[in-house]
């Protein structure tokens, strides 16, 4: 009986989420009185705690008989005062930046808040972190690549005051800031290649979306823009291809395609995850919480969940034509010939006909089924593989788009149903139509780019509570709509997730600015200044830093949501710019570092781990977007997924592509970026996790993909000089940024001269490890080069951006 | 003194912050190095659970797809009685089935059952060891979840639930109890058969870190990924190597201070003992003729071979430290042909898996292990027919109402039936044990009360059991 409240009339007459529950005058008729009888544990109320006697239910009887009359001075009560007044539902106040001592040390706003709390607490900051470390640094925060000992030297050799902001200017212009700034998005985003579930079947077009993104973060797309496209982009007047594209963030979700799933449920589950993942990427809340009950914690209602579902309930996923605008013209022309020549096709060997039988007899089927196993058979597996599936079998091909009439025509042509299956010439002609359909696609359409989108259904679709979180318990119904706890939505006439969309980059709502600016912070700093990017609740932390926390969100809605103003806002502060070092006098009084007395030490994550390798050995390929890539993985990974689809390796360059590329496919990932903590995207991910195990040491240590970046990071360190030091030099600025210290120097002089005469006496071991030895250099030599080069990549310095 | 105590009295407060960071990372691999090296519990017992422990270990035997219980476990005369008849609406009104139809006709068994042992179990006589060893198991005929799909199914037995993402039963073992093995990790996957709906997400660690999710052993080239060194390299080599890493990162560690470099080292040496330890503990050849042959592993069959290989791999990793092994055997989804398939793969399984159960108890290990067999679900006492003109290609359909599991070992009863079903076994008619149940129960031998035992995320302490399970307390010794 949730959703019920008893200690005022008005409300115990309107009843719970399952309806009404008092019937004045009517004891009978009244549900309470069901559940307070009953003998059903888990029906009887009260849940807990003795059960009423009968005196006493006989007692409530006669009241409810006599009409429900409550007292008076009951009418109003305290209870269910769940707190409104929480820090983050309260209007974003942009206070003065505070004054400090320390002025000198102050290069924007950002540091007076940051030094007002470390002089309260009677703390010098750090000091600036020296230009190398700061270089690195910078480099891996914005573009997630290492620069080159060139580009490092060029900066060092600029004495200019404005030289760093002007290196943070060169970065954030580069094209590959979008592929770093991508990577916490695509997380939040559940992106990945493949459906999930058991069957797991692949996307080989959600590429498209993350191409958006990157490109949308290159642009600088304001925030509340970026938004928007993604939630409504379908929604907004005249969209464009890209706009409609931007919807595929809510199409990222997994999917069970389990023959026997009912499509309803399926779609209730998407739906509720399409919330969930909006409450908490844009709004930091658990709103997901509220799906069975209300809240336990946060003032959102199980009602409120499911107005704030409801938004979403409407949206059906179609899948468009998006050729990519360096495509456009070539599409444009190739796409009409591709359908004619496709109807020819069709037509020439009358597959309209056939196909027509098999539909009618699945149309039967769905009517009556049962009668024939096979066809039973047929009809669940078309379900399983295609969203709305009934609506698609029962449209006429006028109400379909091109997509969806050769969606239909494929999965015939693929499966045929049990009548042609046994009818030998029908299912060799079928199979001659398919293959000159695979034929006519490569021939004209080989580069096809399709986008997975949504679109809203034109009839509104009613919404009700799903009683404890239960599909099939529909209970009262609900109009879209947000929790009443934050900023109203107004009344417009627009369609529910448009408004919704414009809701949540309504400046007025307390949350999303800051959300979006904590995970900024968090990116930058390793924590948020609210410890809890996913949780901004009553159960979420405090912020360390609340009035720099507004500061930040007010002014990034100033600067119209300008992401690349917030990051270098951020990154030119002297609170960015300090060392990293550890302040064991500080450890005591502040272990986590929230007040910000130093930077943080950070462990690349996943992508830029592998980007990094191969950066610095010069087998990295830039290029930048287009769909997911295959690098070597070892044998039989995928044996664990009951899917079990082929890898198809990339043999050219492509495997040399960054790691944000590198193709997800959910039930079996790719093993490197599982070691070293990329999310499973089965749900939204706003904070991940940083650990240190011994599966990422012997995946540095012995994954072929490091080996081969150690053999060509060593040609790359020894090609200009003969001279060890200056090969340890060279191999220092190329891994880390910087040069050795004597003692560093020395040690891997060492190291080098053991692995040289190690090989000298092993040809074979030589020879495997340096296959390919440029003249003027001996194997052994070169071999313990890479030796030094394989140590180098595993250092815990490489990994880390200090 | 508690584990979640000593997290409180760290350095740095909040465990969710302390498990996040790289320091503590190793924990779940050897905790007695962490606690260590971090100095703040040194030696001695570092965790103590909410009450004794009746196990020390699990080897969790998972059979994907879904076995029958009625040509297993479970005898239904009553089949007989009703074969090649559809039963009366009102029966199956409440089945949720995945491909076949309410009115589909029954199918009744063609094994037979006899009782087994002093306790006179009736066991089908498709599993003639595990009769051998009835006397040591708790057969649960009452098993029950809600699930009806494999994937869903699951996610709900190793997770709690069906929503993906949460983290699964090994990964709880290994947050509640961390690991005794300083040369393995502490959570194992072994498989066998094909691969599973479940996939990786049967033993990932969901929310917690990664740390805590199991590690496959495969059956194809190197046991675990990146185990072998590269061409060229020796472990003499390797050692160097390390040796050089380990040096030079306690240089840079005397520069910048941060004693997390520290966990780094100690992540690389542990690493280098896996290297050393998974080769041996793959090794057979110091176990004896007479074990082998018991196991049966020595075999033409290749599915035969890899089972009996992960039972005896799963009681020599028991032996060695690792909390939580889970054999996935794929696949017992008998849509089809059950009547041939199903004997044959317990003509595989049979013999490895009672091998197991005696070996154990021969070491003196069962009493600490806590051995556990069955599905996601059961199957239908109705028959599927995808082909109607082949007599052999009847099989069953998934039934989540009413199945049966069987565990062993570490302080559950032997000799033991629990529960019962209807005359037909379309529903439990006598204490039922969901899959959240069975979850509680083997948190209850592994010490820990399922309803304390919880991890903060997104604002919510979540549980193995999610907000369900009680402790059946009939199962245990």
């Amino acid at each position: 009986m949730s959703g019920l409240r008893l200690d005022r009339r008005e409300d115990a007459l309107k009843g719970g989420y399952s309806g009404a529950v008092l019937v004045p005058g009517d004891a009978e008729a009244s549900r309470l009185l069901d559940r307070v009888r009953s003998d059903k544990d888990g029906f009887r109320m009260p849940p807990v705690g003795a059960r009423l006697t009968t005196a006493q239910t006989d007692a409530i009887a006669e009241w409810i008989a006599a009409g429900a009359v409550w007292p008076d001075r009951q009418q109003s009560s305290a209870a269910n005062t769940r707190s409104t007044d929480h820090w983050s539902f309260q209007p974003i106040a942009k206070a003065a930046p505070p004054s400090v001592k320390q002025q000198a040390w102050v290069r924007n706003p950002v540091d007076r808040f940051v030094l007002a709390k470390l002089e309260a607490e009677g703390v010098t900051p750090a000091a600036e972190a020296d230009r190398r470390t700061l270089v690195r640094r910078a480099a891996f925060d914005l573009t997630g690549l290492p620069l080159t000992p060139e580009q490092i030297a060029e900066f060092i050799n600029d004495k200019s005051p404005d030289a760093y902001e002007r290196l943070v200017d060169r970065l954030m212009s580069s094209r590959h800031y979008g592929e770093r700034q991508a990577i916490p998005w695509l997380d939040a985003a559940r992106y990945a290649d493949s459906d999930g579930y058991e069957r797991d079947p692949l996307r080989p077009h959600a590429w498209r979306w993350r191409d958006w993104v990157i490109n949308a973060l290159n642009d600088d797309k304001p925030f509340d823009r970026f938004t928007i496209e993604q939630l409504a982009g379908d929604l907004l007047p005249n969209p464009t291809l890209e706009q409609k594209v931007a919807t595929g963030f809510l199409r990222n979700g997994i999917k069970n395609r389990e023959a026997g799933t009912q499509n309803d449920e399926k779609r209730f589950e998407e739906t509720i995850d399409r919330a969930s993942t909006v409450g908490t990427v844009w709004l930091g809340l658990t709103v997901g919480c509220a799906q069975c009950h209300d809240h336990k914690y946060d003032p959102i209602s199980q009602k409120e969940f499911y107005e704030f579902f409801a938004n979403f309930n409407n949206a059906v996923e179609t899948d468009i034509n998006a050729p990519l605008p360096i495509q456009a013209d070539s599409f444009a022309e190739a796409y009409p010939v591709y359908r004619q020549r496709r109807a020819a096709i069709w037509q020439r060997y009358g597959t309209g006909q056939l196909f027509d039988e098999w539909r009618a007899m699945i149309l039967k089927t769905m009517d009556e089924p049962g009668i024939n196993t096979d066809w039973d058979e047929e009809l669940t597996e078309w379900r399983a593989a295609n969203d709305r599936a009934d609506w698609l079998m029962l449209s006429a091909e006028s109400a379909l788009t091109d997509i969806d009439i050769d969606r239909r025509a494929d999965w015939f042509l693929r499966a045929i149903g049990p009548i042609f299956k046994k009818d030998e010439p029908t299912a060799a002609l079928l199979k001659k139509v398919q293959e000159e359909l695979a034929a006519l696609q490569a021939d004209v359409l080989a580069e096809r780019t399709m986008a997975y989108t949504i679109e809203e259904q034109p009839e509104a679709k009613p919404t009700f509570i799903a009683l404890r979180g239960d599909w099939k318990a529909p209970g009262v119904e609900v109009q879209p709509g947000t929790p009443a706890v934050l900023n109203p939505l107004e009344a417009q006439a627009k369609p529910a997730r448009l408004a919704l969309a414009e809701w949540i980059v309504d400046p007025k709502n307390p949350l999303t600015a800051r959300v979006a600016v904590n995970r900024v912070w968090q990116e930058l700093f390793g924590r948020g200044l609210v410890g809890t990017a996913n949780d901004f609740g009553t159960q979420g932390k405090e912020p360390s830093h609340p009035e720099l926390l507004d500061w930040l969100a007010a002014t990034f809605v100033e600067d119209g949501w300008s992401q690349k103003k917030l990051l270098r806002r951020i990154v030119t502060s002297a609170t960015y710019r300090q060392s990293s070092e550890a302040r064991p006098e500080l450890e005591e009084r502040d272990p986590g570092n929230a007040w910000l007395a130093r930077q943080n030490r950070l462990r690349l994550p996943a992508e830029l781990v592998r980007d990094n390798a191969l950066a610095v050995s010069g087998l990295l390929f830039g290029r930048i977007g287009g769909p997911s890539i295959h690098p070597p993985q070892p044998e039989g990974v995928g044996d664990l997924s009951y899917s079990r689809k082929d890898w198809p390796e990339d043999k050219g360059p492509e495997r040399y592509r960054r790691g944000l590329y590198i193709f997800f496919r959910r039930t079996s990932p790719y093993p490197m970026l599982v070691n070293f903590d990329a999310p499973d995207t089965l749900t939204t991910n706003v904070q991940r996790e940083r650990t240190d195990t011994p599966l990422q040491a012997l995946n540095l240590l012995n994954d072929p993909v490091f080996i081969e970046a150690a053999q060509a990071l060593a040609l790359r360190a020894c090609q200009d000089s003969a001279d060890t030091d200056e090969r340890v030099g060279k191999m220092f600025e190329l891994t880390l940024g910087r040069l050795p210290t004597a003692t560093e120097s020395e040690r891997v002089s060492r190291f080098q001269a053991a692995e040289r005469s190690r090989l000298a006496e092993a040809a074979e071991a030589a020879a495997k490890t340096a296959p390919f030895v440029p003249p003027g250099m001996t194997r052994a030599d070169l071999a313990a080069w890479t030796s030094v080069a394989r140590g180098m990549l595993n250092l815990d310095e490489f990994v880390t951006r200090e | 003194m508690n584990f979640t105590d000593i997290m409180r009295r760290s350095p740095q407060a909040n465990r969710r912050e302390f498990l996040r960071t790289a320091a503590n990372g190793v924990g779940a691999w050897a905790l007695s190095d962490l606690l260590t090296s971090d100095g703040f519990a040194a030696g001695g017992q570092v965790l103590a659970p909410h009450f004794a422990p009746t196990a020390k270990n699990v080897i969790y035997l998972f059979m994907e797809g879904g076995p029958s219980q009625y040509e297993l476990f479970d005898p239904k005369p009553a089949l007989q009685k009703y074969d090649g008849m559809s039963l009366p609406p009102e029966m199956t009104r409440d089945m949720k089935l995945a491909f076949i139809k309410p009115s589909a006709k029954v199918m009744a068994s063609q094994f037979k059952f006899s009782p087994q042992g002093q306790s006179g179990m009736e066991l089908s006589e498709l599993a003639p060891y595990l009769g051998e060893v009835a006397d040591d198991i708790c057969l649960i005929r009452s098993m029950q979840t809600d699930a009806f799909n494999h994937h869903p199914g699951q996610l709900l037995l190793f997770t709690g639930s069906i929503v993906p993402g949460r983290p699964t039963m090994g990964s709880w073992a290994l947050y509640g109890l961390g690991s005794e093995s300083e040369n393995l990790p502490g959570f194992v996957v072994l498989t066998s058969g094909k691969g599973t709906s479940g996939g990786t997400s049967n033993f990932s660690s969901g929310f917690m870190p990664s740390l805590y999710q199991g590690t496959p052993f495969r059956s194809k080239g190197d046991p675990i990924l990146y185990l072998t060194n590269p061409d060229g390299i020796d472990r003499a080599a390797q050692r160097q190597t390390i040796d050089f890493v380990g040096a030079m990162n306690r240089l840079h560690e005397e520069q910048v201070g941060d004693s997390e470099i520290d966990s780094r080292i100690a992540a690389y040496e542990l690493a280098f003992r896996m290297q050393m330890e998974a080769p041996d503990l793959m090794d057979f050849s110091d176990e004896s003729p007479e074990t082998l042959e018991m196991y049966g592993i020595e075999s033409e069959n290749e599915h035969r071979r890899q089972y009996a290989t992960n039972c005896l791999l799963a009681r020599r990793m028991v032996q060695r430290g690792v909390r939580f092994v889970l054999m996935m055997d794929a696949s017992w989804d008998d849509h089809t042909y059950l009547n041939d398939r199903l004997p044959k793969r317990m003509e595989e399984t049979d013999q490895p898996t009672a091998a197991l159960l005696k070996d154990l108890k021969r070491l003196g290990l069962l009493d600490e292990t806590l051995v556990v067999w069955g599905g996601e679900f059961g199957r239908t006492p109705m028959v599927e027919i995808r082909k109607p003109e082949e007599a052999a290609n009847a099989g069953r359909d998934h039934h989540p109402s009413a199945f049966s599991m069987w565990m062993a070992g570490g302080g559950v009863k032997g000799g033991y039936v629990h529960g019962e079903t209807d005359e037909l076994c379309l529903t439990v008619a006598k204490d039922p044990v969901h899959v959240h149940d069975l979850q509680a129960t083997m948190l209850h031998c592994l010490g820990f009360d399922h309803e304390r035992l919880t991890y903060p995320f997104m604002g919510r302490n979540f549980r193995l059991t999610d907000v369900h399970g009680k402790v059946v307390r009939d199962l245990l010794s």
